[in-house]
């Protein structure tokens, strides 16, 4: 039997990315959302509400990139190049609100520092993540192996759309986040909170989901053309359903449902951006066959994923599930 | 040398102050995870209570230092896409893979039960909260283990082909992973790392005792460390010396460098204790030598021949002037530690360890000696391996991203405002921790008014772990 190794890996990436994306995308969301919540026990709450499982949230990313350079060494060789500058603006954003976790219960005075660390760490890395994507979607140029565009190619007025919607919606996977994870007024708050994000994440996307067909003839063909066609009535679909649990979850005062309905709709969208993509890696220049690395790369690193990858979830699950139910307040290390 | 500030220069420096400022923290978190470790288990099997304070004391300092690990090195692994990406292109076939194998063992072990460690004792229990700490711990080896693999291939590359498109192409895995320096440099790196906490521990304790806060804690504290000094340096200092055979055997021109041999001894090599190495004259300046050491260190022989500099092309020689300082730097602080671990052994056995107060400024002055060590050790092993990124086979100045010098300052610059800021802010945090060893717990104060007044169920940290423990 024959396996077709980078589309097995094209697949275990994009789950990474969709695993980092939804993860740290309601961790990150809960940066955006401390200036709303200018009460020190509120803020308190709300990063003890993350802080056991950021760090992990946040190695998909690293598995993302470390992985990508493994097994598609050329889409990495050409993708952060054509990105450096938001790739840059990234890291120092994760830099800043990484170290806050720590740095802000060390200190009284400079406290109010690490908060705006934080806040704006986390809204600095979303917003570099929002235009990432969008510069990847408009398409990358690469001639011999190398990047072959200019060095602001990446600023438009889709990336930044994009840059808003990702900032749009990671605050409402953080919302929802802290209305499963809050009690009493923070919560109640958070509910609020998540509502209004929800439309502006739904208007985003659709936005986004409008214009993109329109950048490239291969979107176009993609969601206008048959048989593929189906998918561009099936997503929206979807996402109308995510919409409606979303909405009666958070006015039926569910403790959940609202978290699961926001994931459902990053999923949706993912998967939308998938099918627009596919089988290019760099849309419009590699495809997926093109940017691998030798089988003996792939098969080698195949062999440890497949074991790992199932374990790895294993334990993330059990610390997830040893921090379940609401935040105690006054519980955290500090 | 300021008019070669172009695009590679800068993100040369680039990487060099990134990995230089990251290195730090791995090199102090692997000997601090086994630290806990260590301690977390003593307390379970010997129930006494200072065990639990030391690792509550020392697992906060970990939780500050961990953190900025994780975000120095997010910067990392984007950096060989941001600035080298042909090297990314040619080398990710089979350094990607290593790295790859980092991530999917060591990282999601780490930061999955790190989360457990500082935040789960009273969830989990302590069984299970041991568990999670030996995790971490593991975590912290294993990830120096494929770092070091993948280092060790970019400087004794083996078990590879070259395809049409340039790529480094693995042919054998065993040979890629276990490549000629990878066990040396490993041993090395972890001894390093264990050393490297074990002075900080050790100047920490020394400090408190000096000071006389908390004797209890710090005399165990000062003793742990000691006794590590003691049997790891001279252990450090032979792997050192078995390293270094090897890299004379796979990267001659490195230890050329190190050495200070600009030219062939064809009978006899000395060994250059001190000068300053005149690269353009191609000699040492006012060298101190002792006739013939060098031939008995390197070959264990007094009168066998050492190949220099001069039998290799001018433009493949690395800087030596860097080098041959970082080697003598990392060298001189190894001994520097043999001798304090000496030292410890003689007030040991003549019962002064506690109370010696000149072992304890000498130890609280070697507290960073460590990290200085760790990172002259890197500049020579790194900057050895120049003109190349992949030994023999890849030059630097080939290795470089289609960027613009700009782009690459700017970063840079981002990056130095950056680190100063947020790793002298950790740094400024861990020494007030530090200082802060709390006072010894008095007994009599458990069963006092802060219990009765409801404090200490959600109290202070002392508080808490006390609640911990009872719950036993």
């Amino acid at each position: 039997m024959d396996f077709d190794l980078p589309l097995i890996w094209a697949a275990i990436i994009a789950f990474a990315v969709l695993a980092y994306v939804v993860l740290d995308g309601f961790d990150l969301g809960v940066g955006i959302l401390f200036p709303l919540f200018p009460e020190k026990h509120d803020r308190d709450v709300m990063m003890n509400s993350i802080a056991p499982v950021w760090d992990g949230n946040e190695t998909w990313l690293v598995l993302g990139g470390g992985g990508l350079m493994a097994v598609f060494p050329l889409a990495y060789a050409t993708v952060l190049p054509a990105l450096y500058a938001p790739i840059i603006a990234m890291l120092i954003g994760l830099i800043f609100r990484g170290v806050a976790f720590e740095y802000r219960w060390r200190t009284k005075r400079a406290e109010f520092l690490w908060n705006w660390a934080f806040a704006g760490g986390s809204m600095l890395a979303a917003f570099a993540q929002g235009i990432a994507l969008g510069a990847l979607v408009q398409g990358i140029p690469v001639e011999d192996r190398a990047y072959a565009g200019s060095w602001w190619d990446w600023l438009t007025p889709f990336s930044i759309v994009t840059g808003i919607a990702i900032v749009v919606g990671y605050a409402l996977l953080g919302a929802t986040w802290l209305v499963m994870k809050t009690h009493g007024d923070l919560a109640e708050r958070a509910r609020a909170i998540a509502l209004k994000c929800c439309f502006a994440t739904v208007g985003a996307m659709g936005v986004v989901s409008l214009w993109t067909p329109f950048l490239e003839p291969v979107y176009l063909q993609r969601w206008f053309g048959w048989p593929t066609a189906i998918f561009s009535v099936i997503v929206p679909l979807l996402v109308l359903g995510c919409l409606y649990l979303l909405i009666t979850g958070i006015r039926d005062r569910h403790d959940a449902q609202p978290f699961v309905a926001a994931l459902g709709l990053f999923v949706l969208g993912y998967i939308g951006i998938g099918i627009s993509f596919y089988p290019y890696m760099v849309p419009p220049s590699l495809t997926i066959w093109e940017a691998a690395a030798p089988e003996e790369s792939l098969a080698f690193l195949l062999a440890g994923a497949l074991v790992l990858v199932p374990i790895i979830l294993a334990y993330t699950g059990y610390a997830y599930w040893v921090f379940r139910g609401k935040v105690d307040p006054e519980e955290g290390y500090h | 040398m300021f008019e070669s500030f172009d695009a590679t220069m800068l993100a040369r420096m680039q990487f060099a102050f990134t990995v230089s400022f990251h290195i730090i923290f791995p090199a102090f978190s692997i000997g601090l995870a086994s630290y806990l470790a260590v301690l977390e288990a003593l307390w379970l099997w010997k129930k006494d209570e200072v065990y639990l304070e030391l690792f509550n004391f020392w697992k906060t300092i970990f939780a500050v230092t961990f953190g900025m690990g994780v975000v120095s090195g997010i910067v990392m692994s984007y950096q060989f896409g941001t600035n080298w990406s042909v090297f990314a292109d040619k080398a990710g076939p089979i350094i990607g893979p290593l790295m790859g194998y980092e991530v999917l063992t060591a990282f999601f072990l780490e930061a999955g039960f790190l989360g457990v460690m500082l935040f789960g004792l009273n969830r989990v229990g302590p069984r299970l909260h041991f568990f999670a700490t030996a995790m971490v711990a593991i975590g912290t080896l294993i990830s120096a283990t494929w770092i070091l693999s993948a280092n060790s291939w970019m400087q004794t590359p083996a078990g590879f082909a070259m395809n049409e498109a340039g790529q480094f192409v693995p042919v054998d895995w065993w040979a890629i992973i276990f490549n000629p320096s990878f066990p040396y440099r490993l041993v090395h790196m972890v001894l390093a790392a264990y050393l490297t906490t074990a002075f900080v521990v050790g100047a920490c304790g020394a400090w408190h005792l000096l000071r006389q806060t908390a004797p209890r804690r710090a005399r165990t504290m000062f003793s742990m460390a000691m006794w590590m000094a003691a049997i790891v340096a001279p252990i450090q200092i032979f792997a050192g010396d078995q390293h270094g055979l090897n890299t004379l055997e796979h990267q001659p021109a490195k230890v050329m460098g190190m050495e200070g041999h600009f030219e062939s001894h064809p009978d006899g090599a000395p060994l250059v204790l001190f000068g300053i190495p005149n690269s353009a004259e191609k000699r040492i300046d006012y060298a101190i030598e002792v006739p013939r050491l060098g031939s008995l260190i390197l070959k264990h022989d007094l009168n066998a021949p050492l190949a220099g500099l001069d039998t290799i092309p001018d433009e493949l020689h690395p800087p030596v002037g860097v080098i041959f300082w970082s080697f003598r730097i990392m060298v001189g602080i190894g001994l520097a530690m043999l001798g304090i671990g000496l030292w410890s052994l003689w007030c040991r056995y003549r019962g002064t360890l506690d109370t010696d107060p000149w072992l304890h400024r000498a130890a609280v002055l070697m507290g960073p000696a460590g990290f200085v060590a760790v990172l002259a050790g890197w500049v020579t092993t790194e900057v050895g391996r120049q003109p190349f990124t992949v030994y023999g086979h890849l030059l630097t100045a080939n290795s470089i991203a289609p960027i613009e010098a700009p782009a690459v300052s700017a970063s840079l610059l981002a990056f130095i405002i950056v680190y100063f800021f947020v790793f002298g802010a950790g740094t400024f945090y861990i020494l007030r921790l530090m200082a802060r060893l709390p006072r010894d717990t008095m007994p009599e104060l458990d069963e006092g008014p802060i219990r009765t007044a409801g404090a200490a169920a959600h109290g202070p940290a002392s508080a808490k772990s006390h609640g911990a423990h009872h719950g036993l």
